[in-house]
Parts: structure tokens; sequence; C-alpha cells
């Protein structure tokens, strides 16, 4: 396990970067992740990751994307409801690097 | 876009054999399992023995007295150099070792050196050689760069699968405790919660609930997505992918669609909501059965009359291959219909039998191709008559959209490339391999985008919708290019015409 510090503190994260322990998430360690991968986060990233974590606690587990996109619309716009939207903010593909922003577990799968 | 080199396409419809680049890939390997708990859900050792080369040619020669092919495979190799082409590994990535006969060879240089007279007395002149941390290093790596694919096996004059090889490989370093994260973490999700992402019932219904949403916001039509209802006539079985990634969920739809209009009652399990079963990339079939014996369970507990698998390559290839042996019998279900039946058999007999109302012309911004998902085509058949498993999809395109074409002879069919992502191999870690690997089916797609203004590459493979939404950008290709074929009976069914 590699560990990263974010203000003072160290964190545990897993080889893909994902966080080991989801309790310790806060929003430095979101502005960290995405300071890594050169990305400034913007009000309608905190968008998706504040929706990200509200469905985790309700569901344990990320959204689909169709959800994902939807509730997006329902927020930004209907214009910003689509995946290519998403992708545009989360160039690595919504589902892996947003999740990881929002400190969720990786969703794996035949995806 | 990438920090390796992208092969370059060409005006060849099939792509040329490389200039050989030794070691290429050398040092490309998928993250190890790293928690223990991942290995010992499956009933593997948490981390690598001490004593792991004893444990392995032990796991070797308890394979090869229970496969008789594992031991064919290794002896009756000539070295006659069929396959060495045939690789899209070998082809997009030019590393020797990905010819399919030096990937053989990984384990059969290991297998004479314990297992035959010559190789116990003189190894160096029959390349026996000694199971050693460097060459359980490359094992890791290069069987970890085979997709299972079975391409070679088709040109192969004696039929050696190295598929076969390649899975018996992994559940020999499973057995010494060097798993793959990617597929062993999936498949203890798979075996505890019931699918490989670990989707919750709950969760699965909130999709279902959205998914009911958007058909009537579409169509203005009430289309139910059924979970758990017992008596329903038919348990539909999908990768769980359906459920949550882009393009899949399309397909979901459009099989909804399909039973809505037919009339015909069916329900999805969410204690058995997963088609795929990664037990059969590392070729184990105590893990394989555990995973299938959930949908034997709850077909019985909701007391089904029949089994419709869902479009995932190599679900299709365990449902109808292994199913019978591993699940069986099947006396439980309505004898009148085959088991299993693939979601494209039911939709292609209801067309035929005029059940469902298509306009072709919905699809008319479409020019539409078919990559066969390689576990389909060549692992198993479809329907009642050989070579199913080609027409009957392309039977369905062909009555959903105008426009359709197929690539290159040499690239589809038993022949077919496979999308670089398979058999466990569709993990970020190892996306070079995967981008490469896709070179093959990107030449192919790039002569009919040219030739014939392609813009729709259908599939029936959950790996393959989402290795092909990942590497089309590297090959300047649209990532929406790639959908299912039920997508495209998605867009045309005309709803409310004739239920």
């Amino acid at each position: 396990m590699a560990t990263i510090e974010v203000n003072g503190k160290s964190v545990e994260v897993d080889e893909e970067g994902y966080l080991i322990n989801l309790g310790e998430w806060n929003e430095a360690i979101a502005e960290r992740f995405a300071g890594d991968d050169n990305t400034q986060l913007t009000p309608n990233h905190w968008e998706v990751i504040t929706f990200l974590r509200e469905y985790y606690n309700d569901y344990q587990i990320a959204p689909a994307v169709r959800v994902l996109t939807k509730a997006i619309g329902k927020k930004l716009g209907p214009e910003k409801g689509n995946s290519k939207y998403l992708y545009e903010l989360f160039p690595y593909g919504p589902a892996k690097q947003a999740c990881r922003y929002a400190g969720l577990p990786k969703p794996t799968g035949c995806i | 876009m990438a920090d390796f080199d992208v092969p370059v396409l060409g005006d060849y419809p099939i792509c040329p054999v490389p200039a050989i680049k030794p070691d290429a890939m050398k040092g490309l390997k998928p993250f190890a399992v790293n928690n223990p708990a991942h290995n010992t859900a499956l009933g593997f050792p948490g981390a690598l023995v001490d004593n792991w080369e004893e444990v392995a040619v032990a796991k070797m020669r308890e394979l090869l007295g229970k496969y008789r092919s594992l031991q064919v495979f290794l002896d009756s190799c000539v070295k006659c150099g069929s396959c060495t082409d045939k690789c899209h590994y070998f082809i997009g990535t030019g590393d020797p070792r990905n010819m399919p006969v030096a990937r053989q060879d990984l384990m059969r240089q290991i297998y004479r050196r314990y297992f035959t007279a010559a190789g116990k007395y003189l190894p160096k002149l029959v390349d026996a050689k000694d199971f050693t941390r460097e060459v359980l290093d490359d094992w890791y790596s290069y069987y970890h760069q085979c997709s299972q694919c079975r391409r070679c096996s088709v040109y192969c004059p004696f039929g050696i699968d190295t598929a076969e090889i390649s899975m018996a490989a992994r559940e020999i370093m499973d057995a010494i405790g060097l798993g793959q994260k990617y597929t062993n973490e999936i498949l203890g999700k798979n075996i505890k919660i019931g699918n490989n992402l670990g989707l919750p019932p709950p969760a699965i219904r909130n999709t279902l609930d959205g998914i009911e949403e958007d058909v009537e916001d579409d169509t203005g039509v009430v289309v139910r997505f059924p979970l758990d209802v017992k008596g329903a006539d038919v348990l539909l079985v999908t990768p769980s992918a359906d459920f949550f990634a882009e393009p899949h969920i399309d397909g979901l739809i459009g099989y909804g669609k399909v039973f809505h209009q037919a009339g015909i009652s069916w329900t999805l399990s969410s204690y058995a909501s997963e088609g795929a079963n990664f037990a059969m990339f590392i070729g184990s079939y105590s893990n394989m059965k555990r995973a299938a014996m959930r949908i034997r369970d709850a077909a019985r507990e909701l007391g089904v009359k029949r089994i419709v698998v869902g479009e995932c390559g190599h679900a299709w290839r365990v449902a109808y291959s292994f199913w019978n042996t591993i699940i069986g019998p099947f006396d439980f279900l309505d004898p009148k219909y085959p088991v299993p039946q693939h979601i494209c058999e039911f939709t292609n007999d209801l067309i035929r039998r005029g059940a469902l109302n298509l306009d072709k012309s919905a699809n008319d911004h479409r020019v539409v191709t078919f990559h066969d998902s390689c576990n389909v085509a060549r692992a198993s058949r479809m329907g009642q008559v050989p070579g199913g498993q080609y027409t009957i999809p392309r039977d369905i395109i062909k009555a959903s959209c105008n426009r359709f074409v197929d690539m290159a002879s040499g690239t589809i069919h038993d022949q077919t490339f496979c999308c670089g992502g398979g058999g466990g191999l569709l993990t970020d870690d190892l996306m070079p391999l995967r981008v490469k690997g896709a070179y093959p089916r990107m030449q192919a797609l790039r002569q009919v985008q040219e030739e014939h203004g392609v813009n729709y590459l259908a599939a029936i493979c959950a790996i393959c919708k989402s290795q092909f939404s990942k590497v089309l950008p590297y090959y300047k290709f649209d990532r929406d290019m790639i959908g299912g074929v039920h997508q495209l009976v998605s867009t045309a069914i005309q709803l409310g015409t004739k239920e």
C-alpha cells in the first residue's frame, strides 16, 4: 500500500490510487487527486463528486453512468446530461476518475 | 493521448506481419493480488507460498492427469509456424513471445523439465528449463497477454488451443498464491454478491426504475424491467455491465422492449445478476461452478420455465459449453426450449415469426458492421444450425437497419480478431496491451469506414463494448461508434403497434 500526505495527514491508497479507508475522505483529498492529474476542480466537478458520494451513501455502490448523467442533467441543465460532457470533465472516464476523486472504490467488472 | 506507441492504420485490409521487437512487452503485467482476501475467497493461498516451485509442479501434475488435452497440446506442437502471425497481440506489439507457439513454450519448457525423460536428463537439448523466479515472472507477464480468444487454434493443424494452456497456467499461478487482482477481486464479488460490479439489489432496482422512466419519456409506452418476479416465464441473465455502463445499458433496454412487444413474461434476478463468469479465465472449475450455481438456484427459486442469456461473450461460452455439466441437469425447465438460449436466438425467432414490428428506417443514420466476439464465434454455437452464431446476430441487424456491411474476410466469423480486452485483460493497468491488441480489428474497421461510411460497430459482448469504447479514440474513431445488437433493435422497434 502506498500513502500520500494531505494537509499533514497521511492517507493510504491502493496501487491504482483509490482510497483504502473510505471514511478518511475529505475535500482536500479530492483536490489533491485532481491536482495530480493536472485538473482544477470546478463547481461542475463538485456537482458530480457530491452526487456520487450521496448515491454511494444510499446504495453502497457508484451509480450507473446513465443514472449519473440524468442527475447531472437535472442539476446543470439538459445540455450537460450526457456522457460526452462527463468525459470532458473527467477525461479518464466519469465512472473511474470521478469515483477516485470522490473517495469511492473503483468500479470494476466488464466496464 | 498515449504515453506508448499506438499502431498506425494503413491501406491494407488485414495487418501485415510486424517486424520482430524482442522483449517489447516484457515488463508489462497486470497488478497481482495484494489483498490476500481476494485470493483466499476463491480457495487460493493469500500470497505467494515459500515452496512455490514444488506446489506449482504438483499442480501441473494434477492438471496433466485431469486434462488429457493439456498434455496432448504440450506434446504435439511441431513448430510449423502456422500460429505465429495469428495473434492480435503479436501483430500489435511485434513481441515474438506473443506468438502463440512461444506463449505455449513457456509452459512446455517446464513440462519437459519435470515430466519428460529427455527434459530430466538432457534439458538443454530439448529446451527444458527449471521453474525459476525469472520463468515465473515471464509466465505472469505473458499469460496475461493472452485474451484466450482461440484465433490461433483455428490455424493450428493439430488444433492446439493456447487458451487452454493459458487458463492452466493461471490456474497454476493461483495455486501458488500469485493471482491477478482484476480477475480474482471481481470473481470474488460475483460469488459473494451475485455480480461482477458488486451491485446490491436496491441499486439494481434503482437503475431499472430509471430505465423504465427513460423508455416511457422516449416512447410514451410503459415498459417494465422486472426484478425477482416469481412465476415469470423467462429468467434473463445478462452481464452486470448492462446495468451500469454505456453503451451496454441501451442493449438492456432493447431486451426489455423485445420481451414487452412479444408479450413474454420475464424477470431479472438480483441474486443471479451476472452472466459473466471470470472463473473461466483462470481455469477454475470449482469457482466457475460456485458462480454459476447462483443462476440455477435463482431459476428454481423464481420458478421460471426458460433461461435466456444476454449479450456477453464468455458468459455464453460458460452457459453453452459448461452449464449442463456444472449446474445441470435442467429438468425443472420447460423442455420445449433450448437450455440455455441466447438473447439473439430468442429475438431472431420472434422476428421470423413476425412477432416484432421493426422499422429499419429508424436506423437510417447508421451504417453498421458486426464484430464477432471471440467466445461466441469460436467457442460455442447459437440456434439450431451450424454457423448460427455468425448468421443470427447478422440477421437481427439486417432486420433492424437498412445499411449493413461486413468487415474483410479473414477478420470475421471464426477468423474474427479479438477486441483486445478479453480473458481478464480489461483492466487499466494493461492499457498499452489493450490498445495495441485492438490494432487488427481497428484496421478492418477503418477499411469499412472509408469504403462504406460505417459509423456503428455492433457487438454482443460486454467486454468488447467496454474495450472498444476505451480504445476507439486512440485510433481516431468516435467513442460512440460501439453499441450492442439489441441497441439497434431498441431503435427500430415500434412500441405500441403490436403488443
